[in-house]
């Protein structure tokens, strides 16, 4: 359980005062047997049925404080559990927010999607059931223990005799258990990815009518998922036959020993019934709590999985102030990076970068523009060379303080299904006027305001009522909405038609001079204008400088202008 | 709005009992098994009696060969008991994961004949809540709360034969409790279906704002909102367990109230034993059978009534699965549509309009006629209605009015299939799933040979970022490709299209994320592809469609220009405008 166990230490109090109400509950539950030997061995020998009557209104009296404590109790745990759950989930979506990127891409999307639903709600189940049932159970074959070695100490031996037996069963196959439960999880996290890949893309399928397909991909993880929850089922399943038998067979070893103890003259009869009333109650209190193997098993596979996620540092570290007075805004010296740490994918990129000016970024598909701009916003750290920001080790910023500096449109971004001005204001709480400015810049502003509700018009799932062009203005409108130091554009602009985007750009300029831009295109256009153009390939730098530089001098650069411009500006 | 749940419960256990009928012979098998077990139970306390009578009351009188007679039929009974019930736990597991297993198949395939407008308006995450903790509740609750509602059931009567054999006068008591706890539930029940089905939609809301988050992680970590992300979430966390919590503080309710209705009845049950003993009209050893009868009563009844609110759990969530399996798919094709295996690609467009909301329309009265072989370029400024044009060719929305023909067949009288098999298309976000890049590529067409689909890539000039892959072709892809760059993705979908042979072809910004030089090095394929091919060609880098045959220059939802390329320059209206605007310099 680990780390989980630190979300129920604040509530031990809470629980044991359930838990303490629970057993005075169950205890009233122990009495009423005890109450009917009582009226069996010593009321009826003396005939006097006035106490019996007496000893009948007791157990009644006893069936109404085991009805209110247990209710009590049940509640309790269940507000308990309310609260540890939410704790627990919140912390656990904390955690994954502030995950590092690189980290994040290794747990997968879909596996912490189904961390944060399928995880939590199966350790709640744990919890909440422990307290229910986990405790009355035990406490009842205890107390029902107890109270057999007060009636007939011999006998109880028996019982005593039963329990390492039972413990290293049930210890046994929960121990298998456990593994299995957390290969069904693993298997849910496939059948979640299908899910979501399928209902994403189901444009692509239904114009391929690829449907049948896509539900024969789903069959074979909906069959292993199938697979893996019964197997996992019919070993847990194993324990309450077992236990069952076990308790059994104690019964009738009890009826046995206790033959010969009557004979022996050493026990009476009213003892042995009292005794097999109580045993009766252990074992269907162990009956009941066969559901409670189960949660011990997913619970503790869903703890594993949370755990994994909550073991793995966040943020990334905040290195020794490295500061020089540079003059520059943005400066990179020669750093190099790799994601798989074997080959590199960026290798000894070098610029530099004045406040206000504005770098373009431009090369192959593949070149590591997008890896060069992650790594000036620090979603990865560089595995060489030192990027600085107002002459800064970028490493040396609080991560938070220099978030706030960017506004970045990447390219996998997505819009909320919410209403635009919350999409651009994107949980900031920006002024109106603000994001209106930024929806101006961005060229959306008069397709919102012909919107019947404006910027309060809520978007469908991932903006799909809205055109390629119009959702990455929007984009675009979000990253300026606060008004950023540094302004990074990956390849946002490729939906737009040129004049929208010449538009664009001639606005940031007017309205946000002050920015600095970082812009990877694909458009000569977009880029052209800049103060300084890399053209990255294949993760080196090819070449440097202005536009005027690279086409007197970069062979490829030439080439990407004859392509996209026919030759006409040369 | 609140409907009373009696009206909203039995359908949906009507609904799942079609489930459960298909298996008819595994139920039977279950069932016998199940009473053979019990009745195996039931017998055992006949045996304890009988032992009991048989050691007697009295010091030496113990009648030994009888105990151990029936402490030896005892343990055979159990151990009989034990192997009866795993055979039950096992036919009863296959059973619910086979029913889970269906039901998730069959929401799955409900949901790929849906209309792609479900798809813009509900949640993935809510979908997912649905395959996921729906699903599973119900299977939990088939696998063991069916069973053992039956297997109470069988204990309850049998117990019921049992007492009445014993002492019809005491059994009078414990009759008592039965209709009251049955009362008593059914009263619970009806209080708590609406927590329940309030429980089901609350987390499937949560799970939506986990989809949307997760997805929109590295926008969040960007602006550094993740505080704003986190009140977010803490509301719907928060109300999703405070709905879990008021079914659950509700639910119980249910087990103690019907331990107390049992406890009060073997109160009764043995002040009156004792009394009827007295008066000799019943054996010590019938007493103690009495009360272990009693007692194997009440456990069962306590048990049922705490399944009671599972059940009710499972028959939320099963309401959940099948509104998701019900839903609406995309109208059937017509009765006698018809099916064109081969289209020639001859396109017809007339007077066509469209909205996809009432407020406001995207295409009004557009009219076109494009030949076979055909190469129409649409452009114009973001927001034109180019998408909505490609989203009516393939059907994925019906005109409001006029219609689209295809060789002079109304496409609304084809198969769907046919007509959206006779496409090829690139699209604007270009969707990868979570196979092998191999696997992305033959996506459109299983019949490929690996040679095509290497032919293919090196075509579409990914080959080589392919084989730099650590596993080459056989490479998975991350989360829908998310290692790849959109340029790479784009290069991807383009060998994907390359391989899927159909008459008609549809690139919408089929190009825009790639370099403009890998664009030049694919334009010979891409030349290819659109060869003897009817073709629609959405893009803004306007040199690339200056070989159109024909360009459509849409403007606010109308057809504002059209022409050939030096038509139009000639024009100087707007597509003269948007021409030169991609070589002007803004800085």
């Amino acid at each position: 359980m680990g780390a989980i166990g630190a979300y129920i230490k604040p509530y031990r109090m809470r629980i044991a005062l359930g838990l303490i109400i629970k057993f005075l509950g169950t205890l009233m539950d122990l009495i009423i047997p005890w109450l009917l030997a009582y009226i069996v061995d010593t009321l009826m020998p003396t005939r006097n049925v006035p106490l019996i009557l007496k000893a009948g209104g007791l157990m009644a009296f006893c069936s109404v404080i085991a009805f209110t404590f247990n209710v009590k109790a049940n509640r309790m745990a269940a507000a308990t559990t309310r609260d540890i759950t939410k704790k627990l989930r919140y912390d656990l979506f904390e955690h994954i927010l502030f995950l590092p990127a690189d980290k994040r891409d290794s747990f997968s999307a879909s596996s912490l999607i189904s961390r944060l639903s399928t995880d939590t709600y199966n350790v709640h189940q744990l919890v909440e059931r422990s307290q229910r049932v986990g405790i009355r159970a035990p406490l009842l074959m205890l107390g029902g223990m107890l109270f057999t070695f007060q009636l007939e100490p011999h006998l109880a031996t028996v019982l005593l005799l039963l329990v390492p037996l039972l413990s290293l069963v049930i210890w046994h196959i929960t121990r298998k258990g456990i593994p299995l439960y957390a290969n069904v999880t693993e298997k849910i996290d496939d059948l979640v990815r299908v899910v979501r890949e399928s209902s994403i893309g189901i444009r692509v399928i239904k114009a391929l009518s690829k449907t049948d397909w896509e539900v024969s991909r789903f069959e074979k993880v909906n069959q292993q998922v199938r697979q893996a929850e019964t197997s996992a089922g019919l070993m847990i399943s194993l324990i309450a036959p077992a236990m069952t038998f076990l308790l059994n067979t104690g019964f009738m070893l009890v009826i046995l020993l206790g033959a010969f103890r009557i004979n022996a003259g050493q026990t009476q009869p009213g003892k042995i019934m009292a005794f097999l009333s109580y045993f009766t109650i252990i074992l269907n209190a162990v009956l009941s709590i066969r559901k409670i193997f189960i949660l011990w098993s997913t619970g503790g596979a869903s703890a594993q999985r949370i755990n994994k996620v909550m073991g793995t540092p966040v943020g990334m570290p905040l290195c020794e102030p490295d500061h020089v007075d540079n003059g520059l805004h943005i400066s990179c010296e020669s750093i190099s990076f790799s994601y798989n740490k074997a080959l590199n994918d960026l290798e000894n990129i070098s610029f530099a970068l004045k406040r206000g000016e504005t770098l373009g970024i431009i090369g192959p598909t593949g070149g590591g523009k997008t890896t060069l701009i992650s790594l000036c916003m620090r979603f990865y750290d560089v595995d060489d060379g030192r990027i600085r920001i107002d002459g800064e080790d970028l490493r040396s910023i609080p991560l938070h303080q220099l978030r706030l500096r960017f506004g970045a449109v990447f390219q996998n971004d997505v819009l909320l299904a919410d209403t635009i001005y919350e999409n651009i204001s994107f949980l900031r709480d920006i002024p109106r006027k603000d994001v209106e400015k930024a929806a101006r810049t961005a060229q959306i502003a008069d397709f919102i305001e012909s919107l019947p509700q404006g910027y309060d018009t809520r978007l469908d799932i991932r903006g799909s009522n809205l055109s390629g062009g119009q959702k990455q203005r929007l984009l675009i409108a979000r990253a300026l909405a606060a008004n950023p130091e540094i302004l990074v554009l990956d390849d946002a602009q490729s939906a737009l038609d040129y004049r929208t985007d010449a538009a664009l750009r001639k606005a940031i300029g007017q309205e946000y001079a002050n920015t600095t831009m970082v812009i990877v295109s694909q458009r000569i256009s977009a880029i052209w204008g800049a103060d300084h153009i890399l053209l990255l390939e294949e993760g080196r730098l090819v070449d440097s400088g202005t536009h005027q530089e690279l086409v007197e001098r970069c062979n490829d650069y030439r080439k990407i202008v004859r392509v996209q411009m026919g030759g006409a500006t040369l | 709005m609140k409907k009373p749940s009696k009206t909203k419960v039995l359908p949906v256990l009507r609904r799942f009992w079609q489930y459960l009928a298909r298996r008819r012979m595994v139920i039977a098998a279950a069932f016998v098994v199940m009473i053979a077990s019990n009745l195996l139970a039931l017998v055992v306390p006949l045996l304890s009696g009988a032992a009991i009578d048989a050691i007697g009351t009295k010091a030496g009188s113990v009648n030994f060969p009888a105990v151990f007679y029936n402490c030896t039929l005892m343990l055979v009974c159990y151990g009989a008991s034990a192997v009866l019930s795993y055979l039950l736990s096992l036919i009863l597991i296959r059973l619910s994961q086979t029913i889970a297993g269906c039901l998730r198949q069959d929401i799955f395939e409900n949901l790929m004949q849906l209309p792609v407008s479900y798809f813009d308006t509900h949640p993935v995450g809510d979908i997912i809540s649905c395959i996921c903790y729906d699903v599973d509740t119900i299977g939990t609750s088939l696998s063991t709360d069916l069973i053992q509602i039956s297997s109470s059931v069988v204990t309850v009567l049998g117990s019921l034969v049992m007492l009445l054999i014993l002492s019809p006068a005491l059994s009078v008591v414990v009759l008592v409790s039965v209709p009251v706890t049955t009362f008593v539930s059914r009263w619970q029940m009806k209080r708590m279906h609406p927590l329940f089905r309030r429980r089901s939609k609350k987390l499937g809301e949560l799970g939506s704002l986990i989809e949307e988050s997760i997805s929109a992680g590295r926008a969040v970590s960007t602006y550094s909102c993740e505080d704003a992300m986190l009140r977010r979430f803490k509301n719907k966390n928060n109300e999703a367990m405070d709905a879990f919590y008021l079914a659950d503080a509700k639910s119980v309710l249910l087990g103690p109230m019907v331990n107390f209705i049992n406890n009060i009845s073997l109160a009764f049950g043995s002040v009156m034993g004792a009394i009827l003993c007295l008066s000799r009209r019943l054996t010590l050893g019938a007493v103690s059978s009495f009360i272990l009868y009693s007692r194997k009563f009440s456990s069962p009844i306590r048990e049922a009534a705490n399944i009671v609110s599972e059940i009710q759990g499972a028959a939320a969530a099963a309401e959940r699965v099948f509104r998701l399996i019900d839903a609406q798919p995309e109208l059937p094709d017509r009765e006698n549509a018809l099916s064109l295996p081969a289209v020639e690609g001859h396109i017809g467009l007339e007077d066509i309009s469209f909205s996809y909301t009432k407020e406001k329309e995207i295409l009004r009265g557009i009219t076109l006629d494009v030949p076979k072989g055909s190469i129409v370029a649409i452009v114009g400024p973001t927001g034109a209605g180019k998408t909505t044009i490609v989203n009516l060719l393939m059907r994925f929305y019906d005109v409001q009015s006029g219609k689209i023909t295809v060789d002079g067949t109304d496409i609304r009288d084809m198969v769907r299939r046919d007509l959206r098999m006779s496409y090829a298309m690139v699209l604007q976000d270009s969707w990868l799933f979570s196979g092998t890049v191999y696997e992305n590529i033959a996506y459109g067409n299983e019949n490929a040979t690996r040679e095509q689909v290497i032919a293919a890539a090196k075509a579409a000039k990914i080959h080589k970022h392919i084989l730099s892959l650590p596993q080459g072709y056989d490479t998975p892809l991350e989360d829908g490709g998310e290692n790849f760059s959109k340029g790479q993705r784009q290069l991807l979908t383009i060998a994907r299209a390359m391989l899927i042979d159909a008459n008609m072809l549809i690139l919408d910004e089929a190009t825009s994320n790639v370099d403009s030089n890998t664009e030049l090095e694919i334009n010979e394929a891409m030349q290819c592809l659109m060869k003897d091919k009817t073709c629609f060609v959405i893009a803004h880098r306007l040199s690339t469609i200056e070989n159109a045959d024909l360009i459509l220059v849409m403007d606010q939802g109308r057809l504002a220009e059209q022409g050939t390329h030096h038509e139009l320059l000639q024009n100087g209206d707007i597509y003269y405008k948007l021409y030169c605007s991609q070589f002007k310099i803004y800085k």
